[in-house]
């Protein structure tokens, strides 16, 4: 993927920013190794396989696609918690891949991550108080009294009462205690936070106070944000562009409502259709693209365009079995320029 | 249409530790032969315990149907044998579950599981049954069907085993087919191919639908009917254009303000209902909105057990819970 260059991709009007984070050609495999005593490496999962793109200041971008395409891989190897196969992560002038120890925890604090499930991700020994003081300890900010400010500040900020600091995780209900993880990615000021599915375990009306809140955090604090998810409806509301990927590659990438509105690849097409719109009137009259079949399994990727087996053309593809590239449609629109998926 | 299912002022408690829990309390609706009809409402509202209420799945203890009767097919199901409920569960009422991993028997091959209801139900023997299981799957879109049926559920994705589901849940030819959160553990692409296997089969057999889900957007595409539940008790009921064109009650109208679109053009903040659903362990006396409702300070209503809110008609097939603060005025 090297057509794609650091200053013409998609930028919206508000956010002709500087770049923040750029990933170039990242591929994350894990190994699949078998034998009794000697280990011996039999195959890899190609979990992210080749993708790259660049996150701008203060903007959003959505990372959508279904389970096992490697949306959640790419938040966590981008924060070197899974060490990249291959490729660059450059963060604010920095290369990641190349810091270690010390070096890279400095960095750390500066990249948080959001977890999806607000009730495995918070240890139930430790209170509040304890959970959003741990990151503070361990960069050693907010010594002191000022620590106990710092805490009443971060849950003020999160919309919890600073009265809750003694009670533990179990005492919370489901969006609460998302909210004591957003207190606990936020409490070191951090630039750029990975949200990997932040609301999808939560019921729609407390959903809805979450994205909300997530909002509110980015313009007090100026953060930038990866928004993992795969609820496209709420990926749309929140991003300023999306990339979609399907199983380990990005296939397209664009602003929301360019994505939306001009959906280029037949993945995304059949993604947009597949998401029920609430409104019966608008919801019975639209035309759904069903995909046929099952994503391909990571281990053993089609060669050339991974989405070749699910394809509606695939019958007369001529695709060949060169794996494509992103190709800029229209300014900031991009697409993987397979020839049978791409609607011209 | 004749009525096939009415469940009038169900009841179904659960006594534990903590208190009596009102999972479902006092709700009445009915199904037509043939209808989808969607049970709407956030996580503890009620919805799947008035679905296991039907099949009197409930655990016993801790938990009771202690009120209400439901009537199917001219049946009174609370008050059958056990033995007579067991030829109605997975005959004539059959139940498709949310988790297609865990609700399969991971020791028995597919073909063993799908024989095993209609060699129960409708006294097929072995190749017969087999037959029916090939027959069954060929119907879901499974490719080769014949081999698959000596595969394990491991052996199966997601989306397949959730189609294995469906056709275990029409073996039998059932009237009333339950789906709790059919689509919720599925992929989007993977949703629509089921939910479009149940659209169809259950029009091509004349199926009625229970559809639980907390997705308003599988609602507006299936449903005929809504009935949007809160705190074990029916807010709104009326059909899907209803429900979604005009909500009347404070909740619905939160509700469908709560969901981001994706054809919304501009960004919008979405609007949320402050505060969380009422613990159940406690009696609710009055409207059990009125915590979160937005005219709380101003609210007149009634807070008596007495005066709790009836569902009124206030158009043909369109009833709202009658609390003056919660109804839109107009």
């Amino acid at each position: 993927m090297t057509t794609q260059s650091a200053t013409t991709q998609g930028q919206s009007e508000a956010k002709t920013g500087e770049t923040l984070l750029s990933v170039r050609g990242m591929k994350m495999y894990f190994p699949v190794t078998s034998g009794l005593f000697v280990q011996r490496k039999v195959a890899d999962v190609r979990a992210v396989d080749g993708i790259s793109f660049d996150v701008k200041k203060g903007e959003t971008l959505g990372l959508v696609g279904e389970s096992g395409c490697g949306k959640s891989t790419t938040g966590r190897a981008i924060l070197q918690l899974h060490r990249p196969t291959e490729g660059s992560v450059n963060f604010d002038g920095t290369e990641l891949t190349e810091l270690k120890g010390a070096g890279l925890r400095r960095f750390r604090r500066r990249m948080q991550m959001i977890f999806q499930d607000p009730f495995s991700s918070l240890n139930p020994r430790m209170s509040v108080a304890q959970i959003i003081s741990e990151p503070l300890a361990i960069h050693g900010l907010y010594k002191g009294a000022e620590r106990r400010d710092r805490l009443d500040y971060i849950l003020n900020a999160v919309g919890l009462n600073p009265t809750y600091a003694r009670r533990y995780p179990h005492e919370f209900s489901g969006g609460q205690r998302q909210r004591i993880g957003i207190g606990r990615a936020l409490a070191v000021e951090p630039d750029f936070i990975v949200c990997d599915e932040p609301v999808s375990a939560l019921d729609v009306s407390i959903q809805a106070q979450v994205v909300n809140l997530l909002e509110d955090l980015q313009s007090q604090f100026d953060l930038t944000y990866l928004f993992i998810a795969h609820d496209l409806s709420v990926v749309k509301h929140i991003s300023d562009r999306i990339a979609v990927m399907y199983l380990g590659h990005i296939v397209e990438l664009a602003e929301a409502d360019e994505l939306y509105l001009n959906p280029t690849h037949a993945y995304t097409r059949a993604l947009l259709s597949a998401i029920p719109i609430p409104d019966p009137i608008v919801e019975r009259e639209r035309e759904r693209i069903i995909l046929e079949g099952d994503v391909p399994s990571p281990l053993n990727p089609p060669k050339g365009c991974v989405f070749r087996t699910r394809c509606t053309k695939k019958d007369q593809c001529k695709c060949s079995d060169t794996v494509p590239v992103l190709e800029e449609v229209e300014p900031g629109h991009w697409v993987a320029n397979c020839p049978c998926c791409m609607t011209k | 249409m004749a009525r096939l299912l009415e469940v009038e002022d169900l009841q179904t408690y659960f006594f534990t530790d903590e208190g009596t829990v009102r999972a479902v309390d006092g709700v009445s609706w009915g199904i037509d032969e043939g209808e989808t009809l969607a049970l709407v409402g956030e996580s503890g509202c009620g919805k799947s315990v008035t679905a296991m209420s039907i099949l009197r799945l409930i655990p016993n203890p801790p938990g009771r149907i202690v009120g209400g009767s439901i009537t199917f097919d001219g049946l009174d199901l609370l008050n059958v044998s056990d033995a007579e409920m067991r030829a109605i569960r997975g005959n004539r009422i059959a139940m498709i579950f949310q988790e297609p991993m865990t609700s399969l028997n991971p020791v028995l091959t597919i073909g063993q599981q799908i024989r095993e209801a209609v060699q129960l139900h409708l006294g097929m023997n072995d190749e017969e049954s087999t037959q029916k299981a090939i027959e069954l799957l060929t119907m879901v879109g499974i490719p080769e069907a014949e081999q698959r049926i000596q595969d394990y559920p491991h052996q199966f994705s997601g989306g397949m085993r959730q189609r294995v589901m469906i056709a275990m849940a029409l073996s039998c030819d059932p009237k009333l087919l339950i789906a709790d959160e059919p689509t919720t553990a599925l992929d989007v692409t993977i949703q629509a191919q089921i939910l479009e296997i149940m659209a169809n089969l259950s029009s091509e057999l004349g199926t009625a639908v229970l559809v639980i889900t907390h997705n308003l957007g599988v609602v507006a595409r299936y449903a005929d009917r809504v009935n949007v539940m809160y705190a074990g008790q029916i807010v709104e009921s009326g059909s899907a254009v209803d429900i979604f064109k005009n909500p009347q009650h404070a909740y619905t109208r939160g509700l469908m303000a709560s969901v981001p679109r994706l054809d919304d053009t501009e960004h919008t903040r979405l609007a949320t209902i402050e505060g969380q659903p009422p613990l159940l362990v406690q009696e609710i006396n009055g409207c059990a909105f009125r915590p979160r409702c937005t005219k709380v300070s101003g609210c007149n209503c009634s807070t008596t057990k007495e005066n709790n809110p009836k569902l009124v008609e206030i158009e043909p097939g369109h009833w709202v819970a009658d609390c003056p603060c919660c109804m839109t005025v107009n």
